[in-house]
């Protein structure tokens, strides 16, 4: 590993480095957002305002049929509570400081000079949640975690670690928000994610940025043998210009990774969602879903599937409605295998509603609004399976204010 | 319950529909049959309100009502259903959800759909790789729980295996003739249907009251549903015009 000079000195180097995709922005007109704030014993003693804005992203204050709870308000852990025993939950920093060992991972999935946003993260020190899930470890319950925004004009860097020890088990579910302190503002999130041999992880996100909110996070993933990794993205709500393109790792045998991304692309928004499954190991498994719909602002869906060992399958699919004269948008699904034992296959479309689907529906007695808002809901989370209830109800919102029938 | 005066109809600026003349009254089950192209699904088509069908002349009256420019959904309201003949499929979208919200939530979804041997087929994306003879059954689920009162049937037979048949056509029989009132006539026989037939064969199910014959966009002629159905199959749609006119 490399040592914390040698760690800076990359980082230095690549701080005017700009990201490979999206928008690109001057980290000198943001300050870094404090990293010093009130902690709270229980969730339910947040301020109501900082309460509503989590609930709005789906993360509950009374923790209930949670497993643990960890909310980061601009740059400081403002509370973390762990309820099982299996399972640590603690600020990263902390977490360094604790275990010698967690240098093998840090900063390993993502390198620290991949680009700016990733060395602006490493040199202002970033704390973030650090989840380890012990071996052998089923976590009933799902962990959540929030990530708000809550001063204008600030930078939000996270650095989040977490590993999934031989045969364990995590669910996560992180909302991130900007409060209505903050709209432009921008969130540089770093997440390393380890799920090592059997064990199996399944992370879902839902976001409600500013119109002004720059995103840029940056996730890395690494599988080990027979390991499983579930990734679902939902992205309802307007945003400024959201740019994520994680990268997956499958090294070990018998891997499997699925990547879900559902967005909605509202007008003056700058949506590019991608991510990239590279299979190192025989008879790994990729699939990456993104369904996507613009309101008349930016869509681009991204999807690259590497086959880099024999026996592989992995299947890519976007498909993308549009719903509007306005906004623009790219899918750009890509292949690439070194063997010809792989099955890889892809299917990309884009195009408006079927007039015929939606006449159909109204033969049924449903206004023209119902029977949209039925398809559009039916398209964005119907072909994927096991989607948690908090992202499905998002969904099921967002498709009835968004008003989509007119 | 419907009346249809000189109805002209362009799909795509070409005249499909020139100028057709059909009753069905209060009650009755009418048949239409006509060769390949001939314009019968335009009709049923047109009669349900779908968009690609432009109505350039004529009316159409349902339940005494002017309804020929009335969105699609106000017509299904109204107490219309249709039963496609190719319906479209729609990812994403589960049977289960639009049968819901096709019925008022006073049948049972599942019973229903046992009924029709199509209670697997609940969570499957609507008609999304479905056979023939299930297309007709999801039809079929869809129709019970809207429970209209007058249908438009585009084909029941068609495509459906020997097996299902038979489902199909009690399935119709039941929904046509079960004793549920409609509101404006009370007795046994208050629905009413239009019900096209390539074949006949659907004729063994329902007891149809009265039969047109359209070609190239015409009725050319109606009559008793059997003496219409034999003039067919004896000397083919040509002879038809010369076929008997009975009063309705
Ligand atoms: N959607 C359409 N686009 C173009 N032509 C159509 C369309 N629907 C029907 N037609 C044409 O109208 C005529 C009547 O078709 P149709 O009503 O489907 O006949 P039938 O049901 O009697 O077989 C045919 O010539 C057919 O090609
Ligand atoms: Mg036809």
């Amino acid at each position: 590993m490399p040592d914390g000079q040698a760690l800076r000195r990359r980082a230095e180097e690549a701080l005017k480095r700009k990201g490979a995709f999206g928008r690109d922005y001057d980290l000198d007109e943001f300050e870094p957002g404090s990293s010093e704030g009130d902690t709270y014993e229980t969730l339910e003693d947040i301020t109501p305002e900082q309460k509503q804005t989590m609930m709005n992203v789906g993360v509950l204050p009374s923790a209930e049929e949670r497993s643990g709870s960890l909310v980061y308000v601009d740059n400081a852990v403002v509370h973390q509570s762990s309820a099982d025993q299996g399972m640590e939950l603690l600020p990263t920093l902390d977490a360094m400081e604790r275990y010698d060992w967690l240098s093998d991972y840090s900063w390993r999935a993502v390198p620290v000079d991949k680009d700016k946003y990733t060395a602006r993260a490493y040199l202002e020190g970033a704390n973030g949640y650090f989840i380890r899930v012990k071996a052998g470890r089923k976590v009933e319950f799902p962990v959540q975690t929030c990530m708000m925004i809550d001063t204008e004009k600030r930078t939000q860097h996270t650095h989040n670690i977490i590993i999934v020890e031989e045969g364990a088990s995590l669910d996560i579910i992180t909302g991130c928000a900007t409060s209505s302190h903050a709209n432009e503002s921008l969130h540089l999130g770093m997440s390393e994610i380890y799920v090592l041999d059997g064990g199996s992880l399944s992370f879902s996100m839902i976001h409600n940025w500013g119109e002004k909110t720059g995103v840029r996070p940056r996730t890395g993933v690494e599988l080990g043998k027979e390991a499983s990794f579930v990734n679902n993205y939902v992205i309802m709500k307007p945003a400024g210009s959201v740019q994520s393109y994680p990268t997956c790792q499958l090294n070990g045998e018998g891997a499997a990774a699925k990547f879900n991304s559902i967005a909605i692309s509202h007008p003056g928004s700058e949506i590019d969602l991608g991510s990239q499954v590279i299979m190192n190991a025989p008879h790994s498994a990729a699939e990456i879903l993104s369904r996507s719909i613009t309101l008349g602002g930016e869509m681009i869906a991204r999807g690259r599937l590497v086959g880099n060992a024999p026996d592989i399958r992995a299947h890519l699919e976007c498909r993308s409605l549009i719903m509007s004269e306005e906004g623009r948008t790219l899918a750009i699904p890509e292949l690439e295998a070194m063997y010809p034992d792989v099955e890889m296959t892809h299917e990309a479309a884009v195009g408006k509603i079927a007039r015929e689907q939606v006449e159909y529906l109204m033969a049924r007695g449903l206004d023209e609004d119902e029977a949209v808002g039925m398809i559009v809901r039916g398209f964005l989370e119907g072909s994927i399976r096991g989607l948690p209830e908090s992202l499905r109800q998002e969904i099921d919102d967002a498709v009835s204010m968004a008003n989509l029938g007119n | 319950m419907l009346r249809i005066e000189d109805l002209h109809v362009e799909v795509d600026g070409r005249e499909v529909l020139s100028g057709v003349d059909l009753e069905v009254p209060a009650g009755h089950t009418c048949v239409l049959f006509g060769p390949n192209g001939s314009g019968k699904s335009t009709l049923l088509h047109t009669i349900m309100g779908f968009g690609q069908y432009e109505v350039t002349k004529g009316r159409i009256l349902f339940l005494g009502r002017d309804v020929t420019h009335l969105p699609i959904h106000e017509r299904a309201r109204m107490g219309m259903g249709i039963m496609l003949q190719r319906p479209p499929n729609i990812v994403g979208l589960r049977l289960n959800d639009l049968v819901v919200a096709a019925g008022d939530g006073h049948l049972d979804t599942e019973e229903t759909a046992k009924a029709l041997n199509m209670d697997r087929f609940l969570e499957r994306d609507i008609n999304v790789g479905f056979s023939g003879g299930e297309i007709k059954r999801s039809e079929l689920l869809q129709l019970s729980m809207q429970e209209p009162c007058f249908f438009l049937l585009d084909e029941p037979e068609s495509g459906v295996d020997m097996e299902s048949i038979d489902l199909v056509g009690r399935k119709i029989h039941s929904m046509l003739y079960d004793k549920k009132g409609c509101g404006w006539e009370k007795g046994d026989r208050s629905k009413s249907a239009l019900v096209i037939t390539h074949t006949g064969k659907v004729l063994d199910y329902i007891d149809a009251d009265c039969a047109y014959v359209i070609r190239g966009g015409r009725i050319m002629c109606s009559g008793r549903p059997r003496d219409i159905l034999r003039d067919i199959q004896e000397r083919g749609y040509g002879e038809c015009i010369k076929c008997r006119m009975v009063k309705l």
